[in-house]
């Protein structure tokens, strides 16, 4: 648009900025030229938003200075970063849902703002001409409802280049993503580089090392790591990132021998279009065996958890735990008999988010005899509660009056293992428990699933991370079309083989490396 | 971290009052009236001796009553609109109470006069909260629609079944009931003024809200429904059941009010009893932050604009229907105003504004890390 001159390069220096007995940012020197990728990682609260927000003039900082180009510059508010050429896709959409793509787009853009008129078309045809020349598909009449959480990211994108920017800042692009739309997305920025340059931010390691060039590791907000992607391994920018050496725990058992727990039996349950989303579904649960859910999103997974729980209409079928069918009991009923469960959407459905951590360290006990007495409240006990459940389950909070909404996706998840794991379930629903988490989180999750499950607690664990399910399961079921298409012992599953059942193709023998289970071809070797 | 939220907060609504008086500035001038003139009016006149004192406290008992009915409704996730017609149907429901049990001794007849007028709004609030509950309709329309109705049987039964006979006889036919037995009337605060025990209910009654919202498990579960009402369902809290609660509560205060209207001020249900009560209920409400702590301070504000707009009415020529102007737009500020309290940015800009501006407020904390 109005731009000087093509952007070539951004350099920030010395940026600090701090906010009420946090220091954000700690004296942030770094820069990016035109044609790289730079990869920006750090935990949740190292300050990475914080950095781009000041970059983007959202935020103004303390102390330290930016320059495009060579020349300082003083951003007051995003619309002059995006005169220079910058612009930023944040990590929470900001898309009107009941407008078109090129309605928001439009309200976004002066040159279309006519006397009393917005130029729609105008809007349209920015949006085909970026689209194409940048290889991202969108439709700029379609409504952003109606788009995937993957459509809707790759509208940010164009809107972001159709608004002139030619440095792009991802925050977090694919912590929302499916494995499937993270990768399409990947790619398509690795096309896109060559002529733009890139901030990508991350904590998901292998996307950094298959994207970027160089990476910048933040750590309490202070750069602790500049360097090229290509000379450093994953491992090794893990322990940069969280200050120690990362090792992801794994299921080293070889469970599915314990007590049946659960069995599930020709579950049918209706999706929210009134298509039949479980049709058929058979899975058993036994005690002491963490049982994986490997599938695309979308096959069933949401429905059978809801079902579960008792959140979604059972049409037929038997949810035997423990010899009693739970299907279409209430939520209470199914609590009571001993179900945990850890939702798919932290945020609205693990919590309320304008309750403090110790009022929802209590959102299903506080009717308990623990703490309430005659349906009063017992604070005392109510705090003593958090306090400890901070304390065994690593919450950083300031304390646990903070408004829970306003926490980390890690921590907020922390909270609702701490509240479901407390509660001492003999069984566990974990949905996608780690998404969008970083690897510390993931890290005291996971092995938090483990301990449980020496302890004997039967654990299903719904994902579609495969990594995830093979580290952890015993037995690893594929879900496709509302069906369990194979449960197999994960010693015997590879990436290979469960790709291949997630898509739908019945493998019908273990492949012939894998006659004896022994440690499976091409699966993580682990030593 | 709480100390920078206060100031914030405290600067947001000072701003919202502010431009608040400024717009409706705006509108005086454009009725040829003077702004300053009229302001002082209204904030100073009310309170300038005893009688007025009370009278802006006889306004805020119902205004008290209704906004912590409203306060519960909001807080549970309903958005209550109709406590107009809750206090209508709670003024039939105790006048007709009082009326059918005349020899009744006092001890027995108020508290039943008073429980009467918060079952009938109940039962008004109630319905709205069943229809939401069960079949998903709308509680704004819903409320709205049901204090047509209620608008409708008050003016119906005033001027029929329970028109005061001495009316039809001999008196002008003004629309109203009976005078009620004296035994169930609330006693007088202040002998020789309006102000009645009614307020010492409502203060109670604010007590008791608070205690509900925040210190029992019912509260929990309602806050909780209305807060987040998927992660409340899949807690295994029937939210449904809550709202109707909310309802039924929410309603049974605007009919208190109402009782307490007609046992402690007009001593007889008559036409506009209600006079608006419903509405600016929930201007106090919200004003007051939906917490029975600034729900108080709140209920007394409005009674002195009340009362100060009808002073203006007669001192500078301003229409009392002026205050209607000035709750509109601060209802406008208090909305903008909250979106702003959520705005990150708007935050840090403002808070960096006020550093520069008084650097004294920030004094504490400054330069403790390195
Ligand atoms: N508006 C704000 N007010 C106060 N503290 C903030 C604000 N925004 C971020 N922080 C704090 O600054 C730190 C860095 O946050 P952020 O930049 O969001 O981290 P990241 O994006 O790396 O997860 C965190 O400790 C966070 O709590
Ligand atoms: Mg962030």
């Amino acid at each position: 648009m109005t731009s000087l001159e093509p952007i070539s390069e951004l350099k920030l220096e010395g940026i600090t900025k701090r906010f009420p007995g946090v220091l954000a940012c700690d004296g942030i020197t770094l820069d990016v030229r035109r044609g790289e990728v730079l990869a920006l990682v750090g935990e949740n609260g190292a300050g990475k938003t914080t950095l781009m927000n000041i970059i983007m003039g959202l935020y103004r900082p303390d102390s330290g200075t930016i320059s495009v180009n060579g020349e300082v510059v003083q951003f007051r508010a995003p619309g002059d970063a995006y005169a220079r050429g910058i612009g930023m896709v944040h990590q929470h959409f900001m898309l009107v849902p009941n407008m078109t793509v090129a309605e928001n787009l439009a309200m976004g853009l002066k040159d279309l703002h006519h006397f009393m008129r917005l130029d729609i078309k105008g809007a349209a045809k920015k949006i085909r001409e970026v689209s194409e020349r940048y290889e991202l598909p969108v439709n700029p009449d379609a409504y952003i409802w109606q788009l995937s959480v993957g459509e809707q990211q790759r509208v940010e994108l164009v809107k972001t280049l159709c608004l002139g920017a030619r440095l792009l800042i991802l925050d977090e692009p694919t912590s929302a993503l499916t494995p499937q739309e993270t990768d399409d997305l990947i790619e398509r920025l690795q096309r896109m580089a060559s002529e733009l340059a890139i901030i990508f931010i991350s904590h998901k390691l292998n996307e950094v090392k298959a994207l970027s060039d160089r990476v910048s590791i933040l750590r309490h907000g202070a750069v602790v790591f500049n360097g090229h992607t290509a000379n450093h391994e994953p491992s090794e920018l893990a322990a940069l990132m969280t200050g120690h050496e990362v090792t992801l725990p794994r299921n080293e058992g070889s469970g599915g021998q314990g007590t049946p727990l659960l069995s599930v039996r020709q579950l049918r349950v209706r999706g929210d279009r009134g298509n039949l989303a479980l049709d058929g579904l058979d899975l058993e649960l036994r005690a002491g065996e963490v049982l994986g859910v490997a599938g695309v999103s979308g096959n069933g997974q949401r429905e059978f958890a809801d079902a579960l729980a008792g959140l979604r209409p059972v049409e037929s079928g038997e949810i035997l735990f423990q010899g009693r069918n739970l299907a279409n009991n209430t939520p209470r009923q199914i609590i009571d008999s001993g179900m945990g469960y850890v939702p798919e959407d932290r945020q609205t459905e693990g919590i309320v988010p304008s309750f403090s951590v110790k009022d929802n360290l209590i959102l299903k006990d506080f009717a308990s005899k623990q703490f309430s007495r005659l349906s009063y409240l017992s604070r005392k006990e109510i705090d003593r509660n958090a306090e400890q459940l901070k304390e065994r389950f690593d919450i950083r909070c300031p304390s646990t009056s903070t408004a829970t909404g306003s926490l980390s996706g890690g921590n907020i998840q922390k909270v609702i293992l701490a509240r479901e794991i407390a509660r001492g379930p003999k069984a566990l629903v974990a949905v996608y428990p780690t998404r969008g988490i970083d690897m510390g989180a993931q890290e005291f999750i996971h092995s938090q699933l483990l301990e449980r499950r020496r302890e004997g607690i039967g654990i299903i664990l719904i994902s579609e991370e495969l990594e995830e399910v093979m580290n952890l399961s015993d037995r690893i079921a594929v879900i496709y079309k509302g069906r369990i298409l194979k449960v197999l012992p994960a010693v015997e599953a590879t990436r290979e083989r469960l790709g291949i059942l997630m898509a739908g193709l019945t493998d019908t023998d273990p492949p012939p490396a894998a006659g004896a289970p022994s440690i499976p071809a091409a699966g993580a070797a682990h030593e | 971290m709480n100390k920078q939220k206060v100031i914030f907060g405290g600067t947001v609504i000072i701003a919202v009052s502010l431009v608040a008086a400024l717009l409706v500035a705006l509108v005086l001038l454009a009725i040829g009236a003077s702004p300053l003139a009229t302001y002082k009016t209204i904030l100073t006149g009310p309170l300038s001796d005893l009688f007025g004192v009370t009278e802006v406290l006889v306004r805020s008992v119902p205004l008290l009553l209704v906004g912590l009915g409203i306060a519960i409704s909001f807080r549970s996730g309903i958005l209550n609109i109709g406590a107009e017609g809750q206090i209508q149907m709670g003024v039939l429901a105790a006048t007709a109470t009082a009326l059918a049990l005349p020899h009744l001794s006092k001890g027995f007849l108020l508290p039943l006069v008073l429980l009467a007028g918060a079952l009938g709004g109940a039962i008004w609030g109630g319905i709205a909260g069943w229809l939401r509950a069960r079949l998903q309709v709308n509680e704004i329309l819903s409320t709205v629609m049901l204090n047509y109705i209620a608008a409708q049987i008050h003016t119906f039964l005033l001027r029929g079944p329970m028109l005061d006979p001495n009316e039809l006889e001999t008196g002008s036919g003004t629309p109203q009931s009976m005078r009620l037995p004296d035994a169930s009337f609330l006693d007088q605060i202040v002998p020789g003024t309006r102000l009645h025990t009614g307020l010492i209910l409502a203060l109670v009654a604010a007590l008791l809200v608070w205690v509900l919202l925040w210190k029992t498990t019912l509260g929990y579960r309602m806050r909780a429904a209305g807060a987040g009402a998927k992660a409340a369902r899949y807690a295994g809290i029937p939210v449904e059941r809550y709202l109707i609660i909310a309802m039924l509560l929410a309603g049974g205060f605007a009919g208190l009010a109402g009782a307490v209207e007609v046992t402690g001020v007009h001593h007889r249900a008559i036409e506009g009893i209600s006079s608006g009560y419903g509405f600016a209920g929930i201007v106090v409400a919200l004003f007051g932050m939906l917490h029975p702590g600034g729900i108080i301070p709140s209920s007394v504000f409005f009674g002195i604009l009340l009362i100060g707009a009808d002073m203006t009415q007669r001192s500078a020529r301003v229409p009392a229907n002026m205050v209607l102007v000035l709750q509109g737009v601060i209802i406008l500020a208090i909305v903008s105003g909250q979106s702003f309290l959520r705005n990150p940015y708007a935050q840090e800009r403002l808070m960096r504004w006020l550093a520069g501006l008084a650097p004294w407020l920030f004094k504490s904390k400054k330069g403790v890390q390195p």
